[in-house]
């Protein structure tokens, strides 16, 4: 009996896929690291044709562009790994940053009202999602669609579909008394020693934090676990529902902190400022299934995917690229790893 | 050539000859130079142990594996099939372990029976009414009742097969490769498909037939051939010597290994007038600690509605469930693995396996609490060595603790599934058909392990087949029509009385309930 395991392997999948033999090394190597090589291969690239690309400065900045996308992306892998999805990120995002606005212009609230009234937004939205998805069943796809339109639509009602700032005339007719607090615009404009922007640092922070959360304890293992196979996760008497739940709340939360951060450094409430955030994030998500060969939702990888597209935008701006292409190359980017992901690996289908 | 005095007289050119077939994946060495012949009209047993080569041998066979030397033929000509579109063209038709593999379960009926045809063209419209017709006789010849437009994803796993089997000879086959078809079948639906297979030998169709169950080779084979590491080590006929070709498939003569039976302790759990459903009849029972009871039922017969009761997958309709002296209702798995009952459910890669897992993280997935520390960070090498324990003491064949599904066989991955259970203390411990696609070496040794560790708590085993029962059990009952309607001591076992139980009517079983 002792050779068994040499071919069980063989011996498992009933279907066609094993036609394809051989070659594995290679192939393994590419799926592993090839995502990583291009990353390195570019900052050299970019770095030997046009120095500057590496200073510190430079480097900082691209962080600072990638930050706000990469928390609404480290969110939305929370909800990948249990094998859902959140369409409506961009929307939280957008509604926290016309909350936070129309809670100090309108209201005259401060800092901590308006960072906590957002942080609760996501929250429920959150639930909501999870509740739709897991008590009436709605396929999660459907349901934060609904809510992604629903959200957008929601924002523009208070204002009458206008930006929010200071001094604003509102419906009544009357003027809008508060303002930004200095407080609350330093967390968008405020460098720690003179370099470091504060979403720079919560990003790492929340990349820290879920890292963790997903890989070294149990709740994340669990949370894997439903992702992969949700009745199994259920017979083994995990609490599939709540998981499911807390997911989308994660998701919400960190989609809510990045409107926060956007508020604070545009300074004001623009109607339109969300518009790209949800296919940057769930680009730089996806892009993370490729780092490293992990073919799933991983946190390490989605913020790598973050970094790698706001390089290659960096680098190609400085290489005086136009800005009309940049789209187009971050699908490049997202076709590129989704092959190296799906294409190359050998996953069983 | 090997033919038995009662066997029936058949034409001189064999139907299929495998000669010196040889196959290896990467360095592993699945098929050794492997030699076979098939005659019309005759049903071969095919028995090897899991990871024998048997599965492999078939692929080759049915197009999906190219071989790596060797020839084969088919009535006289060469045969080297491209595709398994290519072997069904020449009329090898196989239907495989995997029921789900075989159907499309979000078609109907009608579609799945005539998806092949459709797949090699004909008409561009569908016309349901041009296909009725050819449908109904398609599962007239297996003796299959279900309407036509029924989704095949609502039917019983064992109405599933057989309308992949009806799909299957409407190929008009020249060899007919059924692996493990009555692995999910009740014996009654196991009769109907012997029905069907005896027919098509009576055609001069080769019946190539791969089986754990003795009970079915028993009924069928003309000849039996065994399998043991890439190598064919027996090849009887009539008389089948059928201890001979067990032993020639293991290597080893079967020992039983029953451990003395413990003293039954104190009732752990206790049932009174328990309806899972509020149509179906109320049962009661008790089960002790120390003791190993094994359900055994046709398939249908209520014995997985019974369990998920029990384990809170389902809501009870009526009566009560006590715990030791506590009322017990639980809510979700969950509150049913808090309360100390466990159960590792039938379908082992749909319900217990998770695919992205290692076998330590599969293992350890219902206790991570245990294994973790503050803020729930994981202990991994606390997980490992627990792991580690656990294929040392149930004997699991792995590459190692962290070694993917995928490299276990089915027999590794089932105890993968015991150990899980094992891990922690339990008051009771429930297995639904936990033999299914086992081999019996494997079986054997997760007896062993379950019989070894039944001490503290209430074991109780649910399956179909009853030597599997007799195996690991102590006492047996009996379930027909979601009703108990016997019960047998394993020591003084009546095996008639427990088969004529078993097909009670269901007026006799309402009855006796």
């Amino acid at each position: 009996m002792q050779p068994e395991l040499a071919r069980a392997p063989t011996e498992a999948g009933p279907t066609v896929r094993e036609r394809r033999e051989g070659s594995g090394g290679f192939r393994q190597i590419a799926v592993r690291y090839g995502l990583v090589t291009l990353l390195v291969l570019m900052v050299i690239f970019f770095g030997t044709a046009e120095p500057s690309f590496l200073s510190v400065r430079n480097l900082v900045i691209v962080l600072q562009s990638v930050s706000i996308v990469a928390i609404l992306a480290l969110g939305v892998t929370a909800t990948l790994v249990v094998g859902g999805f959140d369409l409506s990120i961009g929307a939280v995002a957008a509604t926290a940053l016309m909350t936070s606005s129309y809670i100090m212009v309108v209201f005259g609230g401060g800092t901590l009202a308006a960072v906590g009234a957002c942080v609760a937004v996501g929250a429920i939205v959150g639930l909501v999602n999870g509740l739709l998805i897991v008590r009436l069943r709605i396929p999660d796809l459907l349901a934060t669609l609904g809510m992604m339109f629903l959200l957008l639509g929601l924002q523009l009602i208070p204002t009458q579909g206008r930006s929010i700032a200071s001094g604003m005339s509102m419906p009544d007719g009357s003027t809008a008394t508060g303002t930004f607090t200095p407080a609350f615009l330093a967390l968008g404009r405020y460098r720690v020693s003179d370099l470091v922007p504060i979403s720079v640092i919560v990003m790492l922070v929340l990349a820290a934090v879920i890292t963790v959360f997903l890989t070294f304890t149990r709740f994340g293992r669990v949370m894997y676990a439903i992702g992969s196979n949700e009745r199994a996760a259920r017979l083994a008497g995990a609490p599939v529902e709540a998981y499911r739940i807390a997911a989308y709340m994660i998701s919400g939360v960190f989609a809510a902190l990045g409107g926060v951060l956007l508020a604070a450094r545009v300074g004001r409430g623009d109607v339109s400022s969300g518009n790209s955030l949800l296919l940057d994030a769930v680009a730089a998500a996806l892009i993370g299934f490729a780092v490293f060969g992990a073919g799933k939702p991983n946190a390490i990888g989605t913020a790598i995917g973050a970094l790698f597209v706001g390089l290659l935008l960096n680098g190609l701006t400085m290489m005086n690229a136009p800005y009309y292409a940049q789209d187009f190359i971050k699908g490049a980017v997202l076709v590129a790893a989704l092959m190296f992901t799906f294409g190359l690996s050998n996953r069983p289908r | 050539m090997l033919i038995g005095e009662s066997a029936r007289p058949r034409t001189a050119a064999p139907r299929l000859v495998v000669e010196g077939l040889t196959k290896t994946f990467g360095a592993a060495r699945v098929l050794k130079g492997v030699d076979l012949t098939l005659q019309a009209g005759e049903v071969v047993a095919f028995m090897g142990a899991n990871g024998a080569g048997k599965s492999t041998l078939v692929k080759i066979v049915a197009g999906v594996h190219e071989p790596s030397g060797g020839t084969m033929r088919l009535d006289g000509h060469s045969y080297a099939p491209a595709s398994p579109s290519a072997a069904l063209e020449d009329g090898i038709v196989v239907v495989h372990q995997a029921i789900n593999d075989n159907v499309v379960l979000t078609a109907d009926v009608l579609e799945n029976l005539a998806i092949d045809r459709l797949c090699r063209g004909g008409p561009i419209l569908f016309r349901r009414k041009h296909w009725r017709a050819e449908a109904t006789a398609m599962l007239e010849r297996v003796g299959l009742e279900v309407p036509l437009n029924r989704m095949v994803g609502d039917l019983s796993l064992a109405d599933r097969q057989m309308v992949a089997i009806a799909r299957a000879l409407g190929h008009a086959p020249k060899l007919l490769i059924l692996d493990e078809p009555t692995s999910a079948l009740s014996d009654k639906e196991a009769e109907r498909l012997f029905a069907v297979v005896e027919r098509l030998k009576a055609h001069g169709v080769p019946v190539l037939y791969i089986s754990h169950r003795m009970g079915d080779i028993r009924r069928l084979a003309d000849r039996i051939v065994t399998l043991r590491d890439g190598v064919i080590t027996g090849d009887f006929s009539p008389p089948l010597d059928y201890e001979g070709a067990v032993h020639a498939m293991l290597g080893r003569a079967l020992t039983r290994s029953r451990t003395a039976k413990l003293a039954a302790g104190q009732p752990v759990v206790t049932l009174d007038a328990l309806r899972v459903a509020p149509e179906t009849p109320p049962v009661s029972l008790s089960l002790r600690s120390g003791e190993v009871t094994a359900i055994v039922g046709l398939v249908g017969a209520g014995k997985s509605e019974l369990a998920e009761c029990l384990f809170g997958v389902r809501k009870h309709a009526g009566g009560t469930m006590r715990l030791g002296d506590e009322p017990y209702a639980p809510a979700s798995p969950g509150h049913a693995v808090s309360a100390g009952v466990h159960m590792a459910a039938e379908d082992r890669s749909g319900a217990s396996l998770v695919p992205d897992f290692d076998l330590t993280q599969n293992m350890t997935l219902p206790f991570t609490r245990a294994f973790s520390g503050t803020a729930g960070l994981l202990k991994r090498s606390a997980e490992r060595r627990h792991a580690t324990s656990f294929i040392d003491r149930l004997g699991i064949v792995t590459p190692g603790p962290n070694a993917p599904m995928s490299a276990l066989s089915g027999g590794n991955q089932q105890k993968v599934v015991l150990a899980r259970w094992l891990s922690r203390p339990c008051r009771l411990l429930i297995l639904d058909e936990p033999f299914q696609g086992v081999d019996i070496a494997a079986r054997h040794d997760i007896g062993r392990a379950l019989r070894e560790s039944a001490g503290s708590r209430a074991t109780l085993v649910l399956c179909a087949d009853l030597d599997e029962a007799v195996e690991v059990a102590d006492r047996i009952l009996v379930m027909s029509h979601g009703a108990i309607v016997a019960e047998h001591a394993v020591d003084s076992l009546d095996r008639e009385a427990v088969i004529r139980d078993l097909s009670k009517t269901d007026h006799a079983a309402r009855h006796a309930a």
